[in-house]
C-alpha cells in the first residue's frame, strides 16, 4: 500500500495541488484586467501600477520593512544568546524557566503576545514614562520577542549538531576565545543565523495581530493595510502586492536551497 | 644532559587582557557565561514574562473611562492602601453563553482541523521521507516556500478560491453543478486552518518518519507483515511524537486564531480570538479582554506541556 | 616497529635513569572530579623527552581527561603539570607549548587544508613566506602535496587523519598529544600509519603522548606504557614489562589474554615459592622469592603461549607445573591454534601451540586428555 503503490504519489500531489492552486490562481488573477478579480478580462499590469501610486500602501510597506530589519537585528542577538546559553551551559539555576520562556512565545496564540504587550505598554507608560506612547518602537519591541524564539531554535539546532573539538582545536592552536568564535564558531553556524534573520524578518513582516494591538496611530504596517482592504472585499492591488512578495520570496528561498544544496558536503567516506 | 629551556617554545605568555577582564569579572561573581544569559533572559523577563502577569492584574480590574481604561487594582485611601480585586469578569465567562460557547467552538474547530491537517499531512510527509534524495529537496522546499510567503496573503488567497464566483465554482459550473456556498462557513475555517498551518504538520512528521529506518520495514515484512500491517504496528508507533509534536503546532495557534475566522468565517463563526479582538476594539473592555486571555492560556497550557515532550522526544530520536 | 633502545638517546632508556634526567612532562598527584564523578584519582606521571608515551585504558578510565588536562581543556581538581620545568596550572590552552590532534581530527570546515595547517602559524604572526613554507614542508611530511587546496570532507579518511596530524605538527610542538589517532582507520590502514606516525616522531624528535584504547596500538608504538583503570595508573613500563610482568589481576587480563587461578602459598623462600592450587589440581612451583605470608591467598597468572600440551605426562621437577584436562574446544587461527582444556575441577586453561607442521595429521583434537606444563618462571605470581 505505501511502499510501491499510488497512493502516496497521489496524495502528495493533491496536497501540493491544494498548496498551491489557491497562489497560483492569485497570481493568475493580479494581470486581470478586470476589477472583477475572478472573471479574466485580459492581461494587463494596471494594478502593478495603481500599487506603486497608492501613497498609504507605500509607507506600510516602508515602515514594515524597517521594523522587521530591526526585529530580526534584534531577534538575532538575543535569539543567539539564547541558544548559546541553552546548548553550552549544562546546567544553571532557572534553566527549566529560561527554556520555558523562549520556546513559549513560539505557541503563545498572537492576540495573547498582543494583548499582554499592549498592556505592559500602557502600564510602563503611567509608572516610568516609557515608551512614550505607542508605534514603531513598541512594534518592534514585540516582534522582536517573538521572532527571538524563532532564531534560537533555529541555531540551537545547529549549536547542539556542532563539534566542540572544532573549538578546542584552534584554541590549540593559539586562538583566543574571542578569536576562535570569529574564526571558528561563527562562519560555521552563519547558515543558521543567516537563516534565523531571515526567518524573524519574513515573521515580522507577517505579523497583523501583535502589530495591531501595539501600534498607534500613524504607524500602520503593511499587515494592518492589508487586512483593512481585504475585510471589506478582494481587490486587485493586494492580488498585484501579493504576487509581487511571493516573487521574492520564491526567488529568495530558491537561491538559498540551491546555495544550501551546492555547499553541502558530498558524503564524506570514513 | 640538562634540561635546558628550548628556545622554540615560547614561554608561556599569561594575563591577556582579556584573560584579565575575565577575572576581574569572576571576582565580582560574573562569569562570561552570565553575560551571555543576560540579555536574553531580562528582555523575557520584561517583555514576556512581566505582561503576562500585568495580563492577569488587569483581568482583576473592572472596566472605566478615562486613561487608562481600567480600575487600578491599588488604591490609597486615608493612608492605607487598598487593594481591589474584581473577580466580575471571571463570572462573566462562566455565566454568560457567549464565551463558554466560544471556548467549546474554538476547540472543537482547533480539533477537527488539527485532525483533518493530520490526515492531509502524514501521507505527504511520509512521500517526502521515502522520496530520493534529490526529490526529498525540491519537495521540503515546496513545504516551507508557502510559509515564508504572508500568511495574511495566503488566507487572502483562499477567499479568492472560495467565494461565490470563485475558481473552485467556476469550474464546477463547467460541469453545470450549482455554485456551492462555502465562504463564511465553518467549513471555510476548517479549510483555512489546514491550507494556513499544513508545513507545521509536515515538518516535525517528517523530520520523525525520515529517520525510521529502513531495515525496520523490510524486518517486518521478513516476518510475514503486510505493509498495512507493517504501517500499523511499526511505522504509526514510531511517528507518535511527530504526530503529537505536529498536532499541537497547528491546535495551540489554531485555537487563538483571529485572522481565519474573521476573513473566511461567517458571523456566527465563534472563535475566542475574535471574541477577544472584539472585547479589546470594538467594546473597549480591557479587563474582560485580559480575563478571556488569562482563560484561553489555561485552554492551551496542557497542549503547550504536551508539545514540549514530543519536541524533546523528536530531537533526541 | 617498537622502537629499538640504541634509537632513543645516545644512553639507555632515560626513565631507567630518573636521577640524571629531568622529566619533560611532570603530572604530579593530579586529581579530576566532575560534580561526584572522580575522573582521575591521585595520578603521578613523568614523561621523558622524545618519549612516544601511550596511555592505554578502557573507556571511563580517565585517560582523555588526563590529556584534556595537558592541553589546558580542563582544569585538574588538584595537583599539577609541569611542562619543561613550568607550571601550566593558570595556562589557557592558546598559550601552552603543547599541540594536539583530536579524535575526531577537529579539522576546520570551512577552511581548505592549507588553511588549516596555517591556522596555528597565522595565529604566532608568522611570515607570509615562512607560513607557507612551513605548510608545503608538512604537506609533503604527510605526503599530501597536492592536496593543499581541498576542503576536509573532499579527503579520504586516512588522509584527513595525515591532515590532523600535520596541523597539529605545524607549530613545532615539543610536545604533542594525541587522542585515539588511529581510532577512525580500518585495519589494513591502521597498521600502515602506526608505523607512518614512529617514523615521524622520530624523525623530528618530538615527545608523544598517546591516549589509546587499543592495546595492540599501544604495545607497537610505544616506548611505554601507562595502563589506566577507573581514574588511576595501574601500571607505567616498557610494553614487555606490561605483558611478561604485570603488576596485577587487572593489568594481566587487560592486556593479552591470561589464565588465572587462585592458590595458596606453602613453601615461601627466597629462592623458590610452591603455590597449591584446587583449580589447577597441582601444585606450582616458582623459580623466585615472592613478597607473601606464608598461607596467604594469592593469583597466577600465565599467558596461552607460555604452556605447552602433550598426550604423554611430561617429566617436570619439583612434582609440580603439569596437570591434565580435555580438549573441550580448538580455535584454529593459521598461524596458531588455541585449544580450550577442561581441567577436573572444572576450570578451563587456554593454551595456544604454534602449528609448524604444515596440515599436521597428529595434531591434539577435540576431546583428548592432555597434560598441560609450563616452566617455573613462565607465569606471574599477583597479590592485588
Amino acid at each position: 500500500m505505501f511502499r510501491r503503490g499510488w497512493f502516496l504519489p497521489i496524495a502528495a500531489a493533491l496536497g501540493f495541488s491544494f498548496l498551491y492552486a489557491p497562489i497560483v490562481s492569485l497570481v493568475i488573477f493580479s494581470f486581470n484586467e478586470s476589477r472583477l478579480v475572478t472573471v479574466w478580462s485580459g492581461f494587463s499590469t494596471k494594478w502593478y501600477g495603481e500599487l506603486f501610486r497608492d501613497p498609504q500602501m507605500l509607507g506600510a510597506a516602508w515602515l514594515s520593512l524597517q521594523i522587521a530589519a530591526l526585529s530580526a537585528s534584534i531577534a538575532l542577538v538575543l535569539g543567539t544568546l539564547a541558544a548559546v546559553a541553552l546548548v553550552r551551559f549544562r546546567r544553571f539555576r532557572g534553566r527549566t524557566l529560561f527554556s520555558g520562556m523562549v520556546s513559549a512565545p513560539l505557541v503563545m496564540p498572537d492576540v495573547i503576545t498582543g494583548l499582554a504587550l499592549l498592556l505592559l505598554f500602557v502600564a510602563m507608560e503611567s509608572f516610568i514614562g516609557w515608551p512614550r506612547g505607542r508605534g514603531m518602537l513598541t512594534i518592534v519591541i514585540a516582534h522582536s520577542t517573538f521572532c527571538m524564539a524563532y532564531v534560537c531554535v533555529v541555531v540551537q539546532s545547529r549549536l547542539s549538531d556542532f563539534d566542540r573539538s572544532l573549538e578546542e582545536a584552534a584554541m590549540d592552536l593559539g586562538a583566543s576565545p574571542v578569536r576562535t568564535f570569529f574564526d571558528i564558531t561563527l562562519p560555521i553556524i552563519a547558515p543558521a543565523l543567516v537563516s534565523g534573520w531571515l526567518l524573524g524578518f519574513t515573521l515580522s513582516l507577517d505579523d497583523l495581530v501583535i502589530a495591531s494591538f501595539v501600534s498607534g496611530p500613524g504607524s500602520s504596517t503593511l499587515p494592518m493595510v492589508i487586512f483593512s482592504k481585504v475585510r471589506l472585499g478582494v481587490s486587485p492591488d493586494v492580488n498585484a502586492l501579493a504576487t509581487i512578495i511571493i516573487g521574492i520570496v520564491a526567488t529568495g528561498v530558491l537561491i538559498a536551497t540551491i546555495i544550501q544544496l551546492r555547499s553541502k558536503p558530498k558524503k564524506a567516506r570514513a | 644532559m640538562t634540561a635546558t629551556h628550548d628556545p622554540t617554545i615560547p614561554p608561556p605568555r599569561r594575563l591577556k587582557p582579556w584573560n584579565a577582564v575575565e577575572r576581574g569579572l569572576a571576582k565580582v561573581g560574573i562569569s562570561g557565561r552570565m553575560l551571555v544569559l543576560i540579555a536574553p533572559a531580562l528582555w523575557l523577563l520584561i517583555f514576556f514574562l512581566v505582561p503576562l502577569a500585568v495580563v492577569f492584574g488587569i483581568s482583576l480590574a473592572t472596566k472605566q473611562f478615562g486613561r487608562p481604561p481600567y480600575s487600578a487594582l491599588l488604591s490609597t485611601e486615608d493612608g492605607t492602601v487598598q487593594l481591589t480585586l474584581h473577580l466580575s469578569n471571571y463570572i462573566r465567562l462562566f455565566t454568560d453563553n457567549l464565551y463558554v460557547a466560544a471556548y467549546l467552538s474554538s476547540i472543537r474547530i482547533a480539533a477537527i482541523s488539527t485532525i483533518i491537517t493530520l490526515l492531509v499531512g502524514y501521507p505527504m510527509a511520509y512521500a517526502i521521507a521515502r522520496a530520493s534524495d534529490r526529490w526529498r529537496n525540491i519537495l521540503l522546499m515546496l513545504v516551507i516556500l508557502p510559509f515564508f510567503t504572508s500568511f495574511l496573503l495566503r488566507v487572502y488567497a483562499l477567499t479568492g478560491f472560495m467565494r461565490g464566483n470563485g475558481v473552485i465554482n467556476q469550474f464546477l459550473g463547467l460541469f453545470g453543478i450549482e455554485p456551492l456556498v462555502m465562504m463564511q462557513t465553518d467549513f471555510a475555517v476548517y479549510v483555512g486552518i489546514v491550507y494556513t498551518y499544513l508545513p507545521f504538520m509536515i515538518l516535525p512528521l517528517y523530520t520523525t518518519l525520515v529517520k525510521l529506518d529502513v531495515s525496520l520495514f523490510e524486518a517486518s515484512a521478513d516476518l510475514g507483515g503486510r505493509p498495512l500491517r507493517t504501517f500499523l504496528s511499526i511505522t504509526l508507533p514510531l511517528s507518535l511524537p511527530g504526530i503529537i509534536a505536529g498536532s499541537m503546532l497547528v491546535f495551540i495557534p489554531a485555537i487563538g486564531e483571529f485572522v481565519i475566522p474573521s476573513l473566511l468565517g461567517g458571523p456566527e463563526t465563534l472563535m475566542i480570538g475574535r471574541v477577544l479582538w472584539d472585547e479589546f476594539f470594538t467594546a473597549a473592555n480591557w479587563p474582560r479582554a485580559a480575563a478571556v486571555a488569562v482563560a484561553m492560556l489555561v485552554v492551551v497550557v496542557v497542549p503547550i506541556m504536551l508539545m514540549q515532550r514530543a519536541q524533546s522526544a523528536v530531537v533526541e530520536k | 616497529m617498537a622502537k629499538k633502545p640504541q634509537q632513543l638517546a645516545i644512553d639507555t632508556r632515560p626513565w631507567r635513569d630518573t636521577a640524571n634526567h629531568r622529566p619533560f612532562v611532570r603530572i604530579k598527584n593530579v586529581t579530576k572530579k566532575f560534580g561526584d564523578v572522580l575522573a582521575v584519582h591521585d595520578v603521578s606521571l613523568d614523561i621523558y623527552r622524545s618519549e612516544l608515551f601511550c596511555l592505554l585504558g578502557g573507556s571511563g578510565s580517565g585517560k582523555s581527561t588526563l590529556l584534556r588536562m595537558l592541553a589546558g581543556f580542563e582544569q585538574p581538581t588538584s595537583g599539577t603539570i609541569e611542562i619543561d620545568g613550568q607550571d601550566m596550572t593558570d595556562v589557557a590552552p592558546y598559550n601552552r607549548p603543547v599541540n594536539m590532534m583530536f579524535q575526531s581530527y577537529a579539522l576546520f570546515p570551512h577552511m581548505s587544508v592549507e588553511q588549516n595547517i596555517a591556522y596555528g602559524l597565522k595565529r604566532d604572526h608568522l611570515p607570509k613566506g615562512e607560513i607557507a613554507d612551513r605548510v608545503a614542508e608538512l604537506l609533503s611530511l604527510v605526503k599530501l602535496q597536492d592536496y593543499g587546496r581541498r576542503r576536509p570532507h573532499q579527503l579520504s579518511g586516512g588522509q584527513r587523519q595525515r591532515v590532523a596530524l600535520a596541523r597539529a605538527l605545524a607549530k613545532r610542538p615539543k610536545l604533542l598529544l594525541l587522542d585515539e589517532p588511529l581510532g577512525a582507520l580500518d585495519k589494513k590502514l591502521r597498521e600502515e600509519t602506526q608505523f607512518e606516525l614512529v617514523k615521524i616522531q622520530e624523525s623530528l624528535g618530538v615527545t608523544f603522548i598517546v591516549v589509546t584504547h587499543d592495546q595492540e596500538e599501544a604495545m607497537t608504538l610505544a616506548t611505554r606504557i601507562g595502563v589506566m583503570n577507573q581514574g588511576e595508573i595501574a601500571m607505567i613500563g616498557e610494553p614487555t614489562d606490561i605483558y611478561e610482568f604485570p603488576n596485577s589481576r587487572f593489568v594481566a587480563n587487560f592486556i593479552g589474554s591470561a589464565n588465572m587461578v587462585e592458590g595458596t602459598v606453602t613453601e615461601d623462600e627466597p629462592g623458590h615459592v610452591r603455590i597449591r592450587s584446587a583449580e589447577l589440581g597441582c601444585d606450582i612451583y616458582v623459580g623466585h622469592g615472592v613478597d607473601c605470608a606464608p598461607d596467604q591467598l594469592l593469583w597466577w597468572a600465565i599467558r596461552p603461549e607460555k604452556m605447552a600440551l602433550s598426550r604423554e605426562k611430561p617429566f617436570t621437577a619439583h612434582d609440580a607445573n603439569v596437570t591434565a584436562g580435555i580438549v573441550e574446544e580448538i580455535a584454529y587461527l593459521g598461524d596458531i591454534s588455541v585449544y580450550q582444556v577442561a581441567l577436573e575441577s572444572g576450570k578451563r586453561i587456554r593454551v595456544s601451540q604454534t602449528n609448524s607442521v604444515r596440515g599436521n595429521p597428529d595434531a591434539i583434537t577435540w576431546d583428548e586428555k592432555v597434560y598441560i606444563t609450563w616452566s617455573d618462571n613462565a607465569g606471574s605470581v599477583l597479590t592485588v
